[in-house]
């Protein structure tokens, strides 16, 4: 339980700092680490298919193309970076008290509808025989969605 | 060797971007052509029962699927990006631009190719989104402010896509645990009391709605489609929509989401309000491409309709109308980039009497749009007119005879394009144009003579071809 206690509270404290953060570049970097501990709390609730899903799009493939067009802009100043924290704390001062209240709303209220689900157990929990037998034509698609990443990049934004 | 579809292309993208870039950037469109060429042959040996499987399926064994229906897909992919890298010859006169738009364009062909093999949620989604993401590409290639706002516009209402269809594949993955359609198909079937499935279902085909710009979900289309390069247009609105929205909607509704009543009723719908819609909207058009843009969405519309009808014969009908569609609709939009090229805009106000000036341009436009409105012989009156008899066997009279209506309205609306931009006399700015350069003639003629050669073919081709698309009914 303690353990699920500090994911969650870690979730999101990464899903807050993503917002607030000014720069982009520690917002992609949060926004990873928002995915990576997701991953981890559905590999502990035994879903390790929609934990590979998660890995694989979130933390991988979207921050890869996220870097690759910020490495195409130009760093703020400090001066920039201070006063886009100002208007972003005036902005969303209020998120984390209502993810914090929703949280615990939820953790109070045991809110499990019974929706007569016929869920099927997960037969494969090993996560390489998931990657490269179960969901290689995943993985495929996602590297051809970063090479188009990169020809994205280089076509609107270099020069 | 389906494989191949996949990986060949990711071959010549790898080989194309290894160092003498000079060269390689030479070799670009060679590349794209010899591989489209090879998917046509490939895929007509393989309708014809002579495809070669042994090497490449020893090799690899990736998991795609290949029946009737995915035939026909692959097929007008293949003529279609043949069409696209024939255009981008005359269109981009630099090299270095067409290098990046033939990479782009071979990116999106594997997106489409694995989109129509594929028999797994996921994946689909995965493969949806490569075609999504290089078509947004696509689209803002010229950097123009037109350009990035119709990117802009479809990355928006493609990201509200993407969410619902992930937020679907989670419920399915909640109810089913797995996400292959043969799974989930079985699942929704037994859980048909289930709170969960219908909202699945109901958010999946409105993502799927959302790409395939159908009516009321339409509103990035024709800024895409007129804002893209000319060339870029052909794919989109040749194919490139077609897979990533209508193609899975066929697919989902005939395999996974089969006999749903109230997913008919939403697609009848949906369907009938395009038609009409997308056809009124187009008679009040002034710029070509955005006329042809609006043109798409009615004619997707009796695609969606078919569906709706959901016998056996509509559902042909539907998978018919598709093809044809991506065949007269990129001819369409050649002749409008033969029409930019030549004369610098679309802007159909400013045009005039191209007919004398463009002779083969104004011929294939013509039977473009005669195919269009369904016009007997062509293969559009075909695939329409099975659309309609399969609305009326089915008891849906008031849709089949708003179908009908919709062709004249069809008719009309290209009628006004074509007087306008072909038909007259040439006015001052249109004495200098001539016809179009070989790459886009020799497209214009090939897409004419399949328009042709489909529709009077149409008495033998209909048991051997036509009739046998339903094979993947199952």
């Amino acid at each position: 339980m303690t353990i699920n206690i500090i994911l969650g509270v870690l979730l999101v404290l990464a899903a807050v700092w993503t917002v607030m953060t000014a720069r982009v570049l520690r917002s992609v970097i949060g926004l990873a680490v928002t995915s990576v501990i997701l991953t981890i709390i559905m590999f502990k609730l035994n879903s390790p298919l929609a934990a590979v899903f998660e890995l694989s799009v979130c933390a991988g493939l979207i921050s890869a193309i996220f870097i690759s067009c910020i490495s195409l802009t130009q760093r703020m100043t400090e001066e920039q970076a201070a006063t886009r924290l100002k208007e972003r704390f005036s902005m969303f001062w209020l998120l984390p008290v209502i993810l914090v209240l929703a949280g615990v709303a939820l953790y109070q209220l045991h809110l499990t509808p019974d929706l007569s689900l016929q869920q099927a157990a997960p037969t494969e929990t090993d996560v390489r025989n998931i990657l490269w037998n179960l969901r290689h034509l995943d993985i495929l698609g996602q590297i051809i969605i970063l090479i188009a990443g990169a020809f994205g990049v280089v076509a609107l934004f270099k020069d | 060797m389906l494989s191949g579809l996949l990986l060949l292309p990711l071959l010549a993208i790898f080989i194309l971007n290894l160092p003498f870039r000079g060269l390689m950037q030479k070799l670009s469109l060679v590349f794209g052509l010899f591989l489209s060429v090879w998917q046509i042959t490939f895929v007509i040996l393989l309708w014809m029962g002579r495809g070669g499987v042994d090497y490449w399926s020893k090799h690899f064994t990736l998991s795609l699927t290949c029946d009737s229906l995915t035939l026909v897909l692959l097929l007008s992919i293949g003529i279609v990006v043949l069409t696209t890298l024939l255009v981008s010859l005359q269109t981009f006169s630099s090299e270095k631009q067409r290098f990046g738009f033939v990479n782009l364009v071979l990116v999106a062909m594997m997106g489409m190719n694995g989109t129509v093999m594929l028999t797994d949620l996921f994946s689909l989604y995965v493969f949806i989104e490569i075609t999504a993401v290089s078509s947004f590409i696509l689209i803002a290639f010229q950097r123009d402010t037109n350009a990035l706002e119709g990117a802009l516009k479809y990355i928006i209402l493609s990201a509200s896509a993407t969410i619902m269809m992930l937020l679907s594949i989670s419920i399915m993955l909640l109810v089913v645990g797995d996400t292959s359609f043969a799974a989930a198909g079985k699942a929704i079937n037994q859980s048909a009391g289930n709170p969960l499935v219908m909202p699945a279902i109901g958010l999946f085909v409105c993502g799927l709605l959302i790409k395939g710009g159908v009516v009321p979900f339409h509103g990035w289309l024709p800024a895409a489609y007129s804002a893209a390069p000319a060339a870029a247009s052909v794919l989109l609105a040749g194919i490139a929509t077609k897979t990533s929205g209508i193609y899975a909607i066929i697919r989902l509704a005939t395999s996974v989401f089969a006999n749903n009543e109230s997913l008919n009723h939403i697609l009848l719908i949906a369907g009938i309000i395009s038609i009409l819609v997308g056809a009124f909207a187009a008679m009040g058009q002034n710029d070509f491409k955005r006329m042809l843009a609006y043109s798409s969405i009615s004619q997707v519309g009796y695609i969606v309709l078919a569906l709706g009808c959901g016998t056996n014969l509509a559902i042909i009908g539907a998978v018919f109308h598709l093809f044809n569609h991506s065949i007269f609709k990129s001819l369409l939009f050649v002749n409008s980039a033969a029409v930019e090229s030549q004369s610098g805009t679309t802007d159909m106000s400013k045009l005039g009497g191209l007919g004398a000036k463009m002779p083969v341009t104004n011929a294939t436009s013509l039977i473009a749009f005669l195919s269009t409105a369904g016009v007997p012989p062509l293969a559009g009156f075909w695939s329409k007119l099975i659309i309609i008899i399969a609305l009326w066997q089915n008891g849906l009279h008031t849709y089949a005879v708003i179908a009908i209506v919709a062709s004249v309205l069809t008719l009309a609306y290209l009628l006004i394009m074509q007087r306008r931009v072909f038909f007259g006399i040439p006015n001052e700015e249109g004495q200098s144009v001539r016809e179009a350069g070989f790459g886009i003639v020799l497209t214009e003629s090939i897409l004419a003579l399949i328009t042709i050669g489909v529709g009077v073919l149409f008495p033998w081709i209909f048991n051997s071809v036509v009739m046998p698309i339903s094979s993947f009914l199952k």
